[in-house]
């Protein structure tokens, strides 16, 4: 009995500086911004009371399941470009690359997160524009020039520059991990490259695909850079509608709302995935 | 705070008792610049006759490339100059006249390329993405311009407006001797040189001696801004002529009402 209670206790000494961690910076912000969305703002200035007017205000707007949707659509459109994208390049690195360069080639992907994503939302800024690198090589065969900036297509690659190396890297570590003597018995027994691929490459790493592509629609979905720098905030995402409503007067409950919707839906899509990456078949 | 402390005998008359620094004759905050918010355009795309009119914002050379500077207090106040909300000021109106700005701005939302912050104002102006800006004046242009960028400003007839930046001093502070020397060294004259020529965020001087500091400094740049007593710029003759009004918050309806309805401008 003693042996296991030390144990416990060595364990939990451990545990406790995360746990300590995540219930002061999540836990208790997250109860207050749940507390303060019954607040209300008078004056400039919040004052605590129970009243549910902030969520009428919010939820009964056009504007807001507007950008709802729109902000919904695009990290789901996200998401799913990232996966497919990302899949030849993961495969790729996976089963033709030596163990070597394939740790190279994981810590390339890993580079772009040395540089702030601001910093390269603006260098896109410069790519993008109609007077850039991208419409002069369209222009000089005849084509363009292409309004890419300050569009769904802007904040579109402003999103994928944020997620794609995290959704090879997910993809890349879960292929490789593939058990190879599955691949070599699924051809000895006859099945097409492709087959091989959808029967047993794809369901093999199916906790890396699920899970990269929903990191990439929560990176996405809570993302506020590429909707406004790349996006031109035309029209607003969620995070662009926090930002707008806490301006306003200082009316911080009423973006709470906001963030507690955005926190119940992906609440909701983490659960699904989780579900879908590590629930059994049949 | 103790305006004996301050020069405002050097302040021109106009800002002397500048609304929202005073109650009576109780002193809460000092200008130390100021700045004014018109049409901003870019010169290859539209004339100084065409800009002279907020009509320019729907004019079809810039269609699509109209931005906004992402607040919605001086790009609403910008329409509602034009539909001749002077007296008192753009943002005191009454229901209708605050239904009619509603209408007036919603039928330039296809004009608009973007709604962007401070950097992503120079970027677009800096680019060419943006032809013309709402709710900006030449505290961007003037810097853009001084880069080369063929971009300018300019009061249009139907009126500009105000921005302001003062300074208070904190109940409870031990150091107001400290703070009441550095809004003295603002406000003087070489503080106001540095002021105008800040290279991100320059603003106007609200003294006289300021003006006369910037003349000998730098006359080009007293030209260009027009700290010259009669100037065709000049931001005292322009406000003697009742075209600036100071960039206020609405008078008859909420904050809310007009942010709201700038997230529905937005997403329309």
């Amino acid at each position: 009995m003693s042996r296991s209670r030390r144990i416990d206790l060595y364990s939990t000494l451990w545990r406790l500086p995360l746990l300590v961690w995540q219930g002061l910076f999540f836990v208790v912000p997250l109860v207050f911004m749940a507390a303060m969305s019954f607040w209300l703002v008078k004056n400039y200035r919040m004052e605590p009371a129970f009243v549910f007017d902030n969520r009428s205000k919010m939820l009964g707007r056009g504007a807001f399941w507007d950008a709802y949707w729109l902000t919904l659509g695009r990290a789901a459109l996200a998401g799913v470009l990232a996966t497919v994208i990302a899949f030849p390049a993961s495969l790729f690195l996976s089963f033709r690359l030596s163990e070597s360069g394939r740790r190279f080639a994981l810590l390339c992907l890993i580079v772009p997160f040395l540089t702030s994503f601001l910093v390269r939302a603006y260098a896109w800024q410069v790519i993008l524009a109609e007077s850039g690198p991208v419409n002069a090589v369209l222009g000089s065969v005849g084509l363009g020039p292409f309004t890419m900036l300050n569009s769904g297509v802007g904040a579109m690659v402003g999103y994928l520059t944020l997620v794609l190396p995290l959704v090879v890297i997910f993809q890349t570590w879960s292929l490789a991990a593939i058990d190879r003597s599955l691949i070599e018995a699924a051809g000895n027994l006859g099945a097409a490259p492709w087959r091989v691929l959808v029967s047993v490459i794809i369901p093999a790493a199916k906790t890396g695909l699920v899970l990269g592509a929903v990191f990439a629609f929560i990176m996405t979905f809570g993302d506020f850079v590429s909707p406004f720098y790349l996006g031109g905030s035309k029209p607003p995402t969620l995070t662009i509608l926090i930002i707008d409503t806490a301006k306003s007067g200082q009316q911080w409950p009423r973006a709470a709302v906001v963030a507690l919707m955005m926190i119940a839906t992906l609440f909701a899509v983490a659960t699904a995935a989780l579900k879908a990456a590590y629930g059994r078949r049949g | 705070m103790d305006p004996s402390l301050y020069p405002f005998d050097d302040f021109w008359p106009e800002f002397q008792k500048f609304p929202g620094h005073w109650t009576d004759d109780t002193l809460w905050s000092v200008m130390v610049r100021y700045g004014l918010l018109g049409v901003s355009y870019n010169t290859d795309a539209l004339t100084r006759e065409e800009a002279m009119s907020y009509d320019a914002y729907w004019n079809p050379k810039v269609t699509g490339k109209v931005g906004h500077f992402d607040w919605h207090l001086p790009s609403l106040g910008q329409v509602s100059l034009p539909n001749g909300n002077t007296s008192p000021t753009p943002w005191d109106i009454d229901a209708t006249a605050w239904e009619a700005v509603k209408e007036k701005t919603l039928s330039l939302r296809p004009q608009v390329g973007g709604y962007f912050d401070y950097g992503g104002t120079f970027s677009s102006l800096k680019n060419g993405e943006m032809l013309a800006m709402v709710g900006i004046g030449d505290w961007i242009t003037g810097v853009l311009a001084k880069d080369g960028a063929k971009v300018d400003s300019v009061i249009p007839e139907e009126g500009g407006i105000q921005w302001t930046e003062s300074y208070s001093v904190g109940i409870g502070t031990t150091k107001h001797e400290v703070i009441n020397k550095f809004i003295n060294s603002m406000l003087g004259p070489q503080g106001q040189v540095k002021s105008i020529q800040m290279a991100a965020y320059p603003g106007l001087s609200p003294t006289m001696s300021g003006w006369k500091a910037i003349q000998e400094a730098n006359p080009d740049e007293a030209k260009r801004s027009g700290l010259i007593e009669g100037a065709d710029n000049d931001p005292i003759k322009l406000f003697r002529d009742g075209r600036i009004f100071y960039r206020n918050t609405p008078k008859q309806q909420t904050l809310e009402d007009w942010n709201d309805f700038w997230s529905d401008y937005k997403s329309a």
